[in-house]
């Protein structure tokens, strides 16, 4: 199907949302160059815009937009992107519009934000067309002069042809070369003569988001839209089975309430249609204060659901998936654990003969991990606007995943994907959670039923105990040692509800003549999705407090413990699907090791810990250092070391690394999710404790490798190892080691006791 | 329902709510100053941070009614374009990651610079950390409030 959109309803949307916000548009007079062009270019037709390539706009005025075609939740696409475009098509950066895409895949590519991804694969695709439509400039250019095109050359924005001394800006060139077709194979430029990419630039959004402009689809409310909130089951493992809105109607504001299917019977779900509740009671009312107030008036009957299987499309086929009537404890899902931790499991991996090696073994260490379920607690809690018609359909808000939710939206909403389209705004956080699509559905299914505009809300309480949540994850690793504290075996066996967290093919897979990995998982009631680095988060808190255990079994120091596995995995590897390069890995521990003076005794007044971890396809290594701050364990200093190839914007880079290192810290130390029969006990900031500014650490050091290879993505990979360092400076400080997140849980028994 | 008359950020306008209604949802809907967030609702996320007589208030928890009368301050009125010495040091900072809470910290962040012109790190950590930051901003928001006290 033919499907081509423009960005005008964009530039209406922020007109609109612009000039809701009152008095913007003429009081713009201080801001930064780049601001005032991009609020001016707002204002301009659309047929000024000269378009080479889908992602680069000139007008004749020689205004110049690039187009971020990623949803940006805060890794900072916005500049990143649009700066790899820019290097190529050698433009002012000072000079650059940038505008978020809508969702079109057809012209913009995969627009999918999560797997540390963004960066990585648009890398190619921006560079290729900057340097087509700088080429497509040149073109221009030389056919007006009647040069060879050869001999015109650019700089900042100008063309220039040296022997004759002519020259004229990008904008002179743009209408016709917009008419050349776009070439393929034009020549990159060298990495190492890059002038933008790899050098600090500050967020272009940065100034609206000092100053409160309308970013988010949370400010985003045209008159007449209407707001909608939804009832959801109060747990896990129940469902509607009726509700009397008698009193609910009766108060001020409120239009409707009724209710809706999220999928309708028999539906088919996608890979990330994740179906928590099915059937949602709606309240529909003038403002959002008046449809929380309406709400706690409904009289709902809830029911527990039998047990039910779900056929889920996914990306390696169709899998039938048992939805459990069960209402779940948290003190019962451990044991549960316990109970299938003990049982034969799937054999994911076996290199050598670890039985044997187990059963002659001089010395056995095993320890098994345990962490909760996680709640993502985006800052802005879960919304979208719809505007569903007969016709077409209109969706604002924060999304991940547009090109994976789409297909899902048109079958509901029973229209062609070229009449749907999604904006996505800025997200207020993502995390993962926001690449599921059902409260996008649940918007459009709102707003087809009440026929108006509606902006779906989800209040804190709502968004927290929707599920969706990290999965509750188990894993017990077993070290086999000879006479000699030779390391000569390795099993790991892990599990959860209601996914295995388990990596075969990871470190120290490849290092270890006879390994086992075994996978487990239980089928649950309970939604569970992408968090900031799926599966890695957990194994990295485990395999990496493990391995720290061991060296100190074995005698030897943990950095170069690892560092002697990396050589022989590098050396001698054993098996063939090793995931990691050792030679990245051991060099962010290296690198890591001088940058934290790791052996300089003025540092021995830290409890230090450290851990290293390879995810997705970068690599971060970190260095942890524990005071006693206010008689608790505090992280006072970390030093951090990746890799992620050519490092697009350096300061934006390290500023996420330093927000995934506090994440780290505050989820080791706090995050968790509960159940007592089937509800989340935590349903707000009051019982879900999040890290605070007091208790980040002073000081984050970060450093990157510094190579050529093409970018391995950021966002994840420096979040899991954070957990192992933080666990392994815990043993410092207290001499007890910590199996169980959140780490604050055994600490305040030992505070207790003593 | 009843005539509320408030005074945001120099200008006097008149709504007719519920006076129960936080002040927070009035800011947002009634008068399109979104840059005032919902974060949770109960003020412990601090995204709502608004000033009432020049004290950080949370929004999410104050009644309209008792916001009569008193002189209110969101982060329109703290400068439109930027130019307030907090919104400059977060921008020479480069401090938002995804930028939802940000508005909450600087009027949390002025509100301290207000009565405290040179504050400590300890200082620092108790008045700010009734702001949540999802995506672990806070080292850059100690810096930034540093830049910030330096320029007063």
């Amino acid at each position: 199907m033919e499907k081509t959109k423009t960005t005008q309803s964009r530039r209406s949307f922020l007109k609109s949302s612009m000039l809701a916000s009152g008095g913007l548009m003429i009081s713009f007079s201080g801001l930064a160059k780049y601001t005032l062009d991009s609020e001016v270019s707002e204002l301009l037709p659309a047929e000024q815009w000269n378009e080479l390539t889908g992602y680069i706009k000139i007008t004749p005025d020689n205004l110049i937009k690039i187009l971020n075609p990623n949803p940006e939740f805060g890794q900072n696409v916005m500049t990143s992107l649009p700066m790899i475009a820019a290097e190529e098509l050698d433009v002012d950066w000072q000079k650059v519009i940038v505008e978020m895409a809508p969702h079109d895949s057809v012209k913009l590519g995969p627009q999918f934000t999560g797997g540390s991804n963004s960066v990585r694969m648009y890398w190619r695709p921006l560079r290729e067309a900057g340097a087509a439509a700088r080429q497509m400039l040149r073109e221009a250019a030389a056919q007006t002069w009647g040069v060879p095109v050869e001999e015109v050359t650019t700089k900042a924005g100008m063309l220039h042809h040296v022997k004759s001394g002519k020259s004229g800006t990008y904008g002179d060139f743009a209408s016709k070369a917009a008419a050349i077709p776009v070439p393929t194979g034009v020549a990159l430029k060298d990495v190492k003569s890059f002038n933008v990419v790899r050098t600090s630039r500050k967020n272009v959004e940065g100034l609206k988001i000092v100053t409160g402009k309308p970013l988010f689809s949370q400010d985003y409310t045209p008159d007449g839209t209407l707001i909608a909130m939804i009832e959801h089951p109060p747990a896990f493992g129940k469902k509607l089975k009726s509700f009397d809105a008698t009193e609910t109607l009766k108060m001020p504001g409120i239009k409707d309430v009724f209710t809706i299917k999220l999928y309708p019977d028999g539906f088919e779900q996608a890979g990330f249609d994740t179906r928590t509740f099915n059937d949602l009671v709606v309240v529909v009312g003038k403002t959002t204060w008046e449809v929380m107030n309406a709400r706690k008036k409904l009289k709902v009957v809830w029911e527990q659901i039998s047990e039910t299987k779900e056929v889920i499309a996914g990306f390696r086929g169709k899998t039938e998936v048992v939805i459990p009537a069960e209402l779940e404890t948290s003190s019962t899902q451990y044991q549960k654990m316990a109970e299938y931790a003990s049982k034969p499991s799937q054999q994911l991996r076996k290199d050598g003969d670890p039985e044997t090696a187990f059963k002659n073994a001089a010395q056995i260490l095993e320890r098994t991990y345990n962490a909760p379920f996680l709640a993502h607690n985006c800052m802005e809690p879960m919304n979208f606007f719809a505007h569903v018609t007969d016709e077409k359909a209109l969706l604002v808000g924060p999304l991940q995943a547009p090109g994976w939710s789409e297909p899902t939206l048109s079958k509901l909403l029973n229209l062609p994907a070229d009449k749907i389209e999604i904006q996505m705004t800025r997200m207020g956080g993502g995390f993962g959670l926001r690449a599921y699509g059902h409260y996008m559905y649940e918007a459009a299914t709102i707003s087809k039923k009440v026929k108006a505009p509606i902006k779906l809300v989800y209040s804190r309480e709502d968004d927290m105990t929707y599920g969706i949540y990290r999965p509750m994850y188990t894993a017990t690793y077993r070290a086999a040692l000879d006479a000699n504290k030779n390391l000569i075996a390795f099993h790991v066996k892990g599990g959860g509800i209601p996914e295995s967290p388990i990596h075969a093919n990871r470190f120290p897979a490849g290092a270890v003549d006879n390994y086992l990995a075994e996978s487990w998982a239980i089928p649950s009631n309970i939604t569970i999705g992408a968090f900031r680095a799926p599966r890695s988060n957990f194994n990295a808190a485990a395999e990496q407090s493990f391995l720290d255990e061991l060296a100190e079994l074995m005698g030897k120091d943990p950095i170069d413990f690892r560092l002697e596995l990396l050589k022989r995995a590098k050396e001698n590897p054993v098996g063939k699907n090793n995931d990691y390069d050792a030679d990245r890995y051991a060099g962010v521990l290296k690198l890591v090791k001088e940058k934290s003076g790791w052996n300089n005794p003025e540092n021995k007044k830290y409890s230090r810990g450290v851990a290293a971890y390879f995810c997705h396809a970068s690599y971060a290594a970190h260095v942890v250092d524990m005071v006693n701050k206010d008689g608790q364990p505090y992280v006072e200093q970390v030093f951090s070391a990746m890799d992620c190839g050519v490092v697009i914007n350096p300061d934006a880079a390290a500023n996420m690394v330093q927000g995934a290192i506090v994440d780290g810290i505050g989820n080791a130390f706090y995050g968790a999710l509960t159940h007592k029969e089937g509800t989340p006990e935590q349903n707000n900031f009051n019982r879900y404790r999040i890290i605070r500014l007091r208790e980040a650490p002073k000081k984050i050091e970060v450093h990157f490798v510094e190579n050529d290879i093409d970018p391995t993505g950021l966002g994840e990979p420096p979040f899991p190892p954070v957990f192992g360092a933080v666990a392994n400076a815990l043993y410092k400080n207290t001499g007890k080691r910590f199996y169980n997140q959140p780490f604050i849980n055994d600490l305040n028994e030992k505070n207790d006791r003593t | 329902m009843a005539v509320i008359n408030l005074n945001v950020n120099g200008k006097k306008q008149a709504v007719d709510v519920d006076p129960a209604t936080p002040l927070l949802w009035v800011l947002r809907e009634h008068l399109r100053l979104v840059g005032t967030k919902y974060g949770c609702g109960i003020g412990q996320c601090g995204a709502c941070t608004i000033h009432v007589n020049g004290t950080a208030v949370r929004s999410c928890s104050l009644p309209v009614s008792a916001a009569q009368n008193r002189e209110i301050t969101t982060i329109e009125g703290l400068s439109e374009s930027g130019e307030h010495p907090v919104q400059k040091a977060w921008l020479e900072h480069d401090v938002a990651q995804c930028g939802y809470c940000q508005t909450g910290q600087i009027m949390s962040a002025a509100a301290l610079l207000r009565t405290n012109s040179n504050p400590t790190d300890a200082q620092i950590d108790t008045a700010m950390s009734g702001n949540i930051c999802r995506c672990g901003t806070y080292l850059r928001i100690r810096d930034a409030i540093k830049t910030a006290a330096k320029q007063k």
